[in-house]
């Protein structure tokens, strides 16, 4: 059992990297990667809102949107599955607000270190991407807990490693129209050749 | 700013991808094979040009303080219409593009836009510049998606062009291609070459 968790925890981290092989959350992930310090922040912030918003969809799925979810008060038959999509970005949001205001009342200085990027958060693709792979891959509670938390691992791990590269990237002589975004794509590539070397582990 | 610069100057002055790094994360997903490009590019267009329009239709009376989550309700129903829309008659498209559908909700372009321009302009100009921007982006879009197909799988939208070998031909596919780093690879050479052009698009140094 644990093992099963363990696993699917890993290939939520390394081999489904959300960043590197879904390419969700990619323009935050390009345009807030100059410094290791500020994608540290981000990658906080993004396993925290990752590791509560997916376990709360998987709630709000199996509970009220699924094909006969609503049995368990008393009605039968009903789909509100083409519901998801708005319900689900309804709770990022909503989470992100809760997540601002707690962080702000308890731990000023986490709150002071986010700053900017908590609110950003709502749209990362990154976030929404996972709720509706939960969806798509019917993880039940306790996977969508542990497919969040790997989720957002991963994730700040390649916006960390991103950073690190670039602040070298620095000192070196980029042509001059790749310069800036062009050589990062191009980073980003090699980065995601380098992922892909996960993808034979079987787990 | 006259209708025709509107809607032309996203294509290449102010690429969406190239230039504002907006949208890329749907760009790179579904570009293996062009089908899916098309269909893509459409529901962007669609989607981006009547948020436009709707949020420039009410953008004098909500309060600003709660103007996001009113364009993130927008949005959402509107793409929730096209997933609709796309399951009912291109369903073995609308699953083979799994989440990505769903996650133009986030894709910054059309959040983008009508924060930083529907929110100051009449509708008319506003729904022009969605679609100015939905075509800046399918650009890119089409561009990546025409070589990865062709040389990932020697087809283009499911023709042979080049007969791979394994079909009696002379075409070795390049299995990389249909790889995600691919699209990385292919974006960052398209910059390349739009700023090659444009040389005030060029980033400093630093």
């Amino acid at each position: 059992m644990l093992e099963h968790y363990l696993s699917l925890f890993l290939k939520a981290v390394f081999v489904e990297n959300l960043a590197l092989a879904f390419f969700l959350g990619m323009c935050t992930f390009l345009a807030v990667s100059k410094k290791v310090k500020t994608s540290l922040g981000l990658g906080v912030a993004v396993i925290v809102v990752q590791s509560i918003t997916i376990p709360v969809n998987n709630l709000l799925y199996n509970y009220l949107l699924k094909e006969n979810a609503l049995q368990w008060a008393g009605i039968n038959g009903v789909d509100l599955s083409f519901l998801g999509l708005i319900s689900y970005i309804g709770v990022i949001a909503a989470m992100v607000q809760i997540l601002e205001m707690t962080l702000d009342k308890f731990f000023p200085p986490l709150y002071n270190a986010l700053g900017i990027f908590l609110p950003l958060i709502t749209v990362n693709c990154a976030i929404l991407g996972g709720s509706l792979f939960m969806v798509e891959r019917d993880y039940n509670f306790a996977e969508s807990v542990v497919f969040g938390v790997g989720s957002g691992v991963g994730w700040a791990l390649a916006i960390a490693a991103l950073a690190g590269i670039r602040e070298k990237m620095k000192y070196s002589d980029v042509p001059e129209g790749l310069r800036g975004l062009g050589i990062t794509f191009i980073t980003v590539g090699l980065m995601a050749l380098g992922f892909l070397s996960f993808s034979g582990i079987q787990l | 700013m006259s209708l025709k610069k509107t809607l032309l100057d996203p294509l290449f002055e102010n690429n969406p991808i190239a230039l504002q790094i907006l949208g890329i994360c749907s760009a790179l997903a579904v570009t293996t094979k062009l089908e899916s490009v098309l269909v893509m590019c459409l529901a962007v267009v669609l989607v981006c040009a009547f948020s436009n329009l709707s949020v420039s239709l009410i953008r004098n009376h909500v309060p600003s303080s709660i103007r996001i989550i009113v364009m993130m309700t927008i949005i959402a129903s509107l793409v929730i219409l096209t997933d609709q829309l796309l399951k009912a008659f291109v369903y073995d498209i609308a699953k083979s593009m799994s989440v990505y559908i769903g996650l133009i909700i986030t894709n910054c372009i059309v959040m983008g836009r009508a924060e930083a321009y529907a929110m100051k302009n009449g509708p008319l100009m506003s729904f022009v510049d969605g679609i100015g921007n939905g075509i800046g982006y399918s650009i890119v879009l089409i561009f990546v998606g025409v070589f990865r197909e062709l040389f990932g799988s020697g087809k283009l939208l499911g023709y042979n062009i080049l007969t791979p070998i394994n079909e009696g031909g002379w075409y070795m596919p390049n299995g990389m291609a249909l790889l995600s780093p691919s699209a990385f690879f292919l974006i960052g050479i398209f910059i390349w070459i739009l700023r090659s052009f444009k040389k005030d698009q060029i980033e400093s140094s630093n």
